[in-house]
């Protein structure tokens, strides 16, 4: 694993290139593979030591703020772009979410690690986050669930996390002023400015950070959602369909509730051609989640321009923005994006508030749409757009992550939503 | 308050207006009529029809028209053509929009009546907060309460406020007079919710055309019937724990062999706090546990399940509204697994142990559940067990109302959930309703904290000698908040400590890991989760680590690390400062600091709450930024619209002075809190003399306004308080401070038995008690209290039978004073005065006396210079003679009943006093003597606290009072006996047992038993008296002198009331005890106090 993380940092050429392409200022940011584990047996120590960790890590913003913090998992200098997430539960789920590549997550909820990780709750194979950004490191888990701590994990699949930092002024700052750009660094001999000017001369808006975290080549997906965390849900009626699902950094919750709806999904890399997919007579087409700017990524919208309108299709999340994109519409950056687990959204076709779990820093502008997209969701925190339907071209998309994990389940049915369209579409045909 | 991370940047806002989406209901405005039909008709003509109580769900159908149009609305703003999906999606989300009911007017809330175990203060919190919110939607309130100490039936509340006793009697009667459109049940506790059914049950809603709303009739049913909910959470495949429901005791030991291991969970319905509830180990314990349990329950029905010990407990706050929104307002993880009552436990909000899928499925089935139970709108709270070992999910009950976890809930998220629910309860739905604390989201959201909130109860189990401190299933703590104290325990205390659930385990964990016990061990025996026992362990090797360093050797580092923790714990509270966007950015405007009651506890409870919330609400109309201080989350002191600032902080000298110096406030206040804030009162005024800090607004010291911390303490000590009194000529009872055994023995010899004992400086009279002799009084000093130069006792002379005088008086700064109210205890001098029933105005004092009282307690007030509240009880003998028992120079317990009484607000004025108005300016300067006679009632906890005796004693056990109001003496004191929960029957068969200081009066009593149709039972002691008299009487065996004795009389129903005085044998005591405990289980009134007989 930590090599394979070492391959997506350093040596992975699409992202590489991507940041030279599109950002003259860019820099390869580079990662020691080496971990100091933190002791979890402090009794161990006696008590002539002092029983806490002296800080040892830095994070340097752009906005030239030092924040002193305690390292753990791996050590090195990273630098990446930094969001705060308000979930209070899920940190595993967001460590292994793709869609953070590039970047910090600052988790609000002070006690992190206190139930471990454990095997059930990966969202992807590996995790591309650039560091986690936390209060209160948990000193020991309680979970019956439990395999692993969560430094140890950090630390084997060589991802940079620090503690005992004031995650409450951060956050404030990043609302304030919108995200940040920061470096994060366990490296004594780096002086401030030097950070500093690392994070002053990185930039992620207009990086194609999806080739780095799609999968390389097409594969089939059969798990559904465990029986044991599958939730009460209704509108399925045993039909298949066949996905083939667009892997710009797809979760994998959203192939488990595809299965459990009964869908029978082919996953296919990021650049796959439409015209292959076409050639494959899906029953629909899910464009999934994925990290960074959807201007970054022309060749997907275009892929997505080939296939509406032929096919039954579902964005989510990127999939979404691409959508709007392939539509005509235009996408921008947010302020410091949506990310956590309680965002209020209207279904403005059932008039109900769901809650749901978000996780994009880009929205689509509804304004730029062409005439007969209806926007069928909008955040109620902002009024921003958050699902767009377009019954002509047998469309549907969701900003936000209806397959939850972490997050509420509210908006579920949304899966029933496509399988409906599909069936639709089946008997038109 | 809450620091809710709601995103608000306006990225788009320009495509939706705010006002389209978040106050549609404006809309709704003009369409009631086209659906009048639907709704509740006043008249009951239209009644008569339906068969049916009027329960039937309520449709605010609005004409999908309408409906189509605001969407269409919000489509066209935003540019895109409006494609109708109506027909597509009809099928599927066919539901209405909910708006703000117009064809209801008026509402009638219910209260939670008097403070009880298991109902405290928070049902005060959230009434009051439902009284604002229909007021400010124009809805005409009123409310029913028969606790006087609240602030829910100030005047200024509800349109109409009735202290009156809560049974469904009279409440019907203000039903008929009032005739209100709708009641809403959910906001005043257990008491309310049976209430509501009641008056369903007996026809009075329909009879009235009163709607249900909040919780209708069939909910309530189901949350509330252990057998309908077991049912229903079958229907949606949620497990609960083997169980099966008795209604006598054969079926309930059916049960048991069925399921076919203890320990087992008895659960009475329809009780709150658990009552009658408990924990059975064994067949024995079982049986007796079984029959408190199916007395104490409203359907003689109990719940005996498999006990899910050492299985984590979860509980989570849901809303729902009639559009079918539901969302988590926060989830609770208590410390104390599966066997302590959730009262009982510490707990932590939010959760720490689930991952989001364990979490997920616990909101998933949390929104099942309030949907299958049917609960509309509103809040409700659901309470899970999960086991540690293989994540096993059980549903253990639900609330469908607002609890007092909703009210810690609020605090902790900042979300107003009362306020909501009651606005929810007259149509409006979550979106509609702007959050209060972000202004600019709707409250249709799931707050996101970024702190813990921990809450730590108080018990009294101190105050209840011979009931056993342990806890179970039945709350017994009184209060809320945070208690440290370090106790010495030897191996086998502590492993007794944790294994079984008591109010000091966490002091025994902490004692545990001093000596080096691993938390696997701890795990094992107290079953609490590892993750907070690391918690706890990281704290002790932080401390240990510092104790064994010299303090020199701490580096700077080390210091800022240990601060810096301990900064971080305090971050939370200092941050849930009402205004949450400036961290903490003190104003320079003129302003006070109040300080609040800390945790409720017996001896200081709600009515201190209402007194500090009255001074916030007169101080800000008087121009003044008010700044509360307070660390219990129950009140309504610590809402977030009470004051300008609220600091939710311990009350502790540090914690004070630390918010001075930030503050830096006009004036503070420390004479309304209570007990607690005045022991402060000395060292923040050695601070300020030390320091002379200057205030804020730039116009002069920081100081503390009211009566001098001098004057305060002269009043404490009992020397210089002596010689006041002397300078002043006024008596006292004859008394002495004894600091050896020596001394007391002397001082009681001298002034002769009975006398009344009591350690000096105490709260609401603990320690205290009336001796008779020598023995007793050395049995007292060598087990009670112990006697030291340090700690004095005092001896006081035990005024036998004489009247006790309670009197508020107010004085002002320019030396008026006035006469707040006399009051006329109705138990003898003695009982303390918390838990005595008192009457304004007296009905038995004459009026020489009565200017005596008057005359020195003016004199008194000017002499202390007391600026603000003043209280003095007085005795009066039965030859007339006047003593001056205590005087406190601070707001009392009685404040509330009095304002009541005589219509006067002496919490305000008393502030607006202190900041420096005279009574003149106040309009305030003659005594008010009222026409009406009221009566205030304490209510007491005793059937809670199993295996402790009933009596009343000058130390105070009662946790709240109720009030009765009327013209006729009689009635209101019937009134507010009814309202206090007693029963007393019009005839039946009374059993007397009087001592022989009391023997006297018997004749009279009896007589007076007669003479209403009552037949006399006795025992021997007392039937020989009666029949001496002539008096009828039947004989019954003591329980120690063989059987049928008066027990089995008791169990048998063949008593409907008891009078008992305590006695001095033995054998009688035991006995007494037993029947006693007995009565209570079994319900019969009990009067223990001569005087009570004669009422």
């Amino acid at each position: 694993m930590a090599t394979k993380a070492l391959d997506y940092a350093v040596r992975s050429p699409s992202l590489s290139a991507g940041f030279a392409s599109k950002s003259p200022k860019a820099r390869v940011f580079t990662v020691r593979c080496s971990s100091a584990p933190l002791s979890t047996d402090r009794a161990a120590i006696g008590l002539a030591e002092r029983p806490w960790k002296v800080a040892d890590a830095r994070l340097v913003l752009e906005d030239g703020s030092i924040w002193r913090a305690k390292s753990f998992g791996a050590s090195g200098t990273q630098v990446g772009e930094l969001v705060f997430n308000t979930s209070l539960t899920g940190y595993q789920e967001i460590l292994t979410d793709p869609s953070y590549a590039g970047q910090f997550v600052l988790m609000t909820n002070p006690h992190i690690g206190n139930t471990g990780v454990n095997f059930d709750d990966e969202e992807s194979r590996q995790c591309f986050l650039a560091g986690l950004v936390i209060r209160s490191l948990s000193i020991s888990t309680s979970n019956w669930r439990c395999t692993k701590t969560l430094d140890d994990y950090l630390a084997e699949r060589n991802i940079m996390g620090i503690y005992d930092v004031d995650t409450r002024a951060i956050t404030r700052r990043l609302r304030q002023d919108g995200s940040l750009i920061g470096v994060l660094s366990t490296e004594e001999f780096k002086t401030d400015e030097e950070l500093l000017e690392m994070s002053r001369s990185w930039d992620i808006v207009g990086v194609d950070l999806i080739s780095g975290v799609s999968c390389k080549a097409p594969y089939e997906w059969v798990d559904k959602t465990d029986s044991e965390w599958d939730f009460i849900s209704s509108g399925r009626d045993g039909d298949t369909f066949h996905v083939i699902a667009y892997d710009f950094g797809i979760k994998h919750n959203i192939l488990r509730r595809l299965a459990s709806y009964g869908c029978k999904i082919t996953v296919v890399p990021s650049k796959w051609p439409a015209s292959e997919t076409l050639k494959m007579k899906p029953d629909g087409v899910i464009f999934s989640n994925g990290p960074g700017d959807p201007s970054a990524v022309p060749y997907a919208v275009e892929t997505v321009k080939e296939i509406i309108g032929k096919i039954p299709v579902f964005g989510i999340c990127m999939g979404h923005q691409l959508l709007g994109q392939a539509l005509g519409g235009q996408t921008f950056k947010m302020k410091f994006g949506h990310h956590g687990g309680n965002h209020p959204v209207r279904n403005l076709r059932s008039n109900c508030v769901e809650i749901s779990a978000q996780n994009h820093n880009y929205a689509v502008d509804p304004a730029s749409l062409p005439k007969g997209v209806e926007v069928t969701h909008i955040n109620l925190n902002d009024g921003s757009c958050a699902g767009l339907s377009f019954p002509q071209l047998k469309l549907m998309s969701l900003q936000y992550h209806p397959e939850a994990s972490p997050g509420p389940h509210d908006s579920d049915p949304a899966f029933g939503e496509f399988m409906q369209l599909m069936k639709q579409e089946k008997q038109n045909a | 308050m809450g620091y809710c991370m709601n995103h608000s940047d306006n990225v788009s806002s320009r495509l939706i207006s705010s006002s389209s989406i978040l106050t549609p209901s404006k809309s709704y405005l003009s369409k009631p009529k086209s659906v009048g039909f639907f709704f509740y008709s006043k008249k009951p003509k239209t009644q008569s029809s339906s068969s049916s109580l009027n329960l039937r769900s309520w449709l605010p159908l609005l004409p999908p028209t309408v409906l189509r149009n605001q969407v269409n609305l919000v489509r066209s703003e935003l540019g895109i053509s409006a494609t109708n999906n109506d027909s597509t999606n009809g099928g599927v989300f066919n539901k209405q929009t909910a708006g703000k009911r117009t064809d209801i007017k008026k509402i009638l809330i219910l209260g939670a009546g008097p403070i009880v175990i298991g109902q405290a203060c928070e049902f005060d919190y959230s009434g009051t907060q439902a009284c604002k919110a229909l007021k400010e939607e124009g809805y005409e309130v009123v409310l029913i309460n028969s606790n006087p100490a609240t602030i829910m039936t100030d005047p200024e509340l509800a349109d109409r406020t009735y202290i009156t006793p809560m049974t469904p009697e009279l409440v019907e009667q203000v039903l008929e007079q009032e005739r209100p459109d709708a009641l809403l049940p959910t906001m005043g506790g257990q008491t309310a919710l049976n209430l509501a059914v009641a008056l369903a049950e007996r026809g009075a809603l329909e009879k009235y055309g009163v709607e249900l709303i909040g919780a209708k009739l069939d909910a309530i049913k189901k949350a509330e019937d252990r057998d309908l909910f077991k049912q229903a959470m079958k229907n949606i495949g949620i497990k609960t724990p083997p169980s099966g429901i008795g209604t006598t005791l054969d079926e309930c030991i059916g049960i048991a062999n069925s399921i076919g291991e203890f320990p087992l969970i008895i659960r009475p319905a329809f009780t709150l706090g658990g009552t009658g509830g408990g924990i059975a180990y064994n067949i024995e314990e079982f049986e007796s546990i079984c029959k408190s349990g199916l007395a104490a329950s409203l359907t003689t029905q109990v719940l005996v399940e498999k006990s899910l010990l050492g299985w984590k407990e979860y509980e989570l706050e849901v809303m729902r509204d009639l559009a079918d929104n539901v969302v988590i307002i926060c989830s609770i993880e208590n410390i104390d697994a599966m066997g302590v009552h959730t009262g009982d436990s510490i707990t932590v909000a939010p959760a720490q142990t689930l991952t989001d899928k364990e979490y997920q499925r616990l909101r998933d089935y949390s929104i099942a559940i309030i949907r299958e139970i049917g609960v509309e709108c509103g809040g409700s709270n659901v309470q899970f067990a999960v086991n540690p070992k293989d994540g096993e999910v059980m549903v253990i009950e639900m609330n469908p109302r607002v609890s007092r976890s909703s009210a810690l809930a609020s605090k902790a998220t900042g979300f107003p959930i009362a306020k909501m629910a009651a606005k929810l309860s007259v149509g409006y739905s979550l979106d509609q309703i702007p959050n209060d604390i972000t202004k600019k989201t709707p409250a249709s959201f799931e707050p996101s904290i970024d702190y813990v909130v921990t809450k730590i109860p108080r018990f009294a189990f101190e105050k209840f000698p011979g009931s056993e401190p342990i806890l179970t299933t039945q709350m017994k703590s009184v209060g809320e908040s945070m208690a440290v104290k370090e106790l010495d325990w030897d191996w086998e205390q502590l492993r007794y400590s944790l294994r079984v659930p008591n109010p000091d385990r966490i002091h025994a964990i902490y004692a545990a890991m001093k000596r080096g016990m691993k938390v696997d061990d701890i795990h094992e025996l107290s079953y609490i989760d590892k993750w907070f026992l690391t918690q706890l362990k990281e704290l002790v090797d932080v401390e240990q680590y510092l104790l064994a360093q010299s303090l020199s050797h701490l580096t700077k580092d080390d210091f800022y690390e240990v601060k810096r923790r301990e900064f971080e714990a305090n971050t939370p509270y200092m941050y849930s400062s009402y205004d949450f966007e400036c961290e903490s950015a003190p104003t320079q405007r003129k302003k006070v600091l109040i300080l609040g009651g800390g945790p409720n506890r017996i001896g200081q409870g709600i009515e201190f709450d209402y007194c500090c919330c009255h001074t916030s609400f007169a101080l800000q109309k008087a121009g003044y930024e008010t700044i509360m201080m307070n660390s219990n989350p129950e009140t309504v002191s610590t809402d977030y619209d009470t004051s300008d600032r609220l600091y939710f902080e311990p009350l502790t000298v540090e914690d004070v002075l630390n918010i001075i110096d930030l503050e830096r406030p006009d004036g503070i206040i420390v004479q309304f809190g209570g007990q607690t804030p005045l022991k402060l009162a000395l060292p923040i005024q050695h601070y300020l003399d030390k320091y002379k800090p200057l205030c804020a607004s730039g116009t002069g010291y920081v100081s503390i306004w009211g009566t001098s911390p001098d004057s305060i303490d002269a009043a404490e000590d009992r020397e210089r308080f002596n010689a006041i009194l002397k300078e002043l000529e006024i008596e006292q009872p004859k008394g002495g401070i004894a600091k050896s055994e020596a001394d007391a023995l002397a001082i009681a010899a001298d002034i002769g038995y009975p006398v009344v004992v009591r350690p000096s400086y105490v709260l609401g009279g603990r320690g205290m008690e009336i001796v008779y002799s020598d023995d007793k009084l050395v049995t007292y000093l060598e087990n009670a209290v112990k006697v030291d130069p340090e700690r004095p006792v005092l001896v006081d002379k035990y005024l036998s039978d004489a009247i006790e005088i309670d009197v508020d008086a107010l004085a002002d700064s320019h030396g008026n004073v006035v006469i707040g109210g006399i009051m006329e205890h109705i138990e003898q001098a003695g009982v303390h005065s918390g838990d005595s029933a008192c009457m304004l105005p007296t009905k038995t004092v004459s009026s020489s006396c009565l200017e005596t009282i008057r005359s020195w307690t003016t004199k008194l007030a000017k002499r202390l210079n007391v600026c603000g509240l003043m209280n003095c009880q007085y005795a009066i003998t039965a030859s007339g003679e006047v003593f001056l028992l205590e005087a406190n120079p601070r707001a009392s317990r009685t404040v509330p009943f009095v304002s009541k009484a005589i219509g006067q607000p002496l919490a305000k004025y008393a502030s607006l006093v202190m900041s420096g108005k005279s009574l003149h300016d106040l309009c305030f300067t003659k005594e008010v003597i009222p026409q009406h006679v009221s009566v205030k009632e304490a209510v007491l906890p005793f059937e809670k606290f199993q295996g402790c005796d009933v009596f009343l004693g000058p130390e105070m056990r009662s946790t709240g009072e109720v009030m009765g109001i009327d013209f006729v003496f009689a009635i209101a004191f019937a009134k507010a006996q009814i309202a206090a929960g007693q029963k007393l029957p019009l005839s039946g068969t009374v059993f007397l047992s009087l001592n022989d200081l009391t023997k006297p009066q018997l004749a009279t009593i009896a007589q007076a038993f007669l003479g209403l149709g009552f037949r006399i039972v006795s025992t021997s002691g007392t039937a020989h008296v009666l029949e001496l008299e002539g008096i009828p009487v039947e004989r019954v065996l003591k329980m120690h002198e063989g059987r049928p004795h008066a027990g089995d009389m008791i169990a048998n129903g063949q008593i409907q009331l008891m009078v008992i005085t305590s006695s001095g044998d033995t054998l009688d005591q035991k006995d007494g005890r037993k029947l006693r405990r007995m009565a209570l289980s079994y319900k019969i009134p009990i009067i223990t106090t001569v005087a009570w007989s004669f009422g």
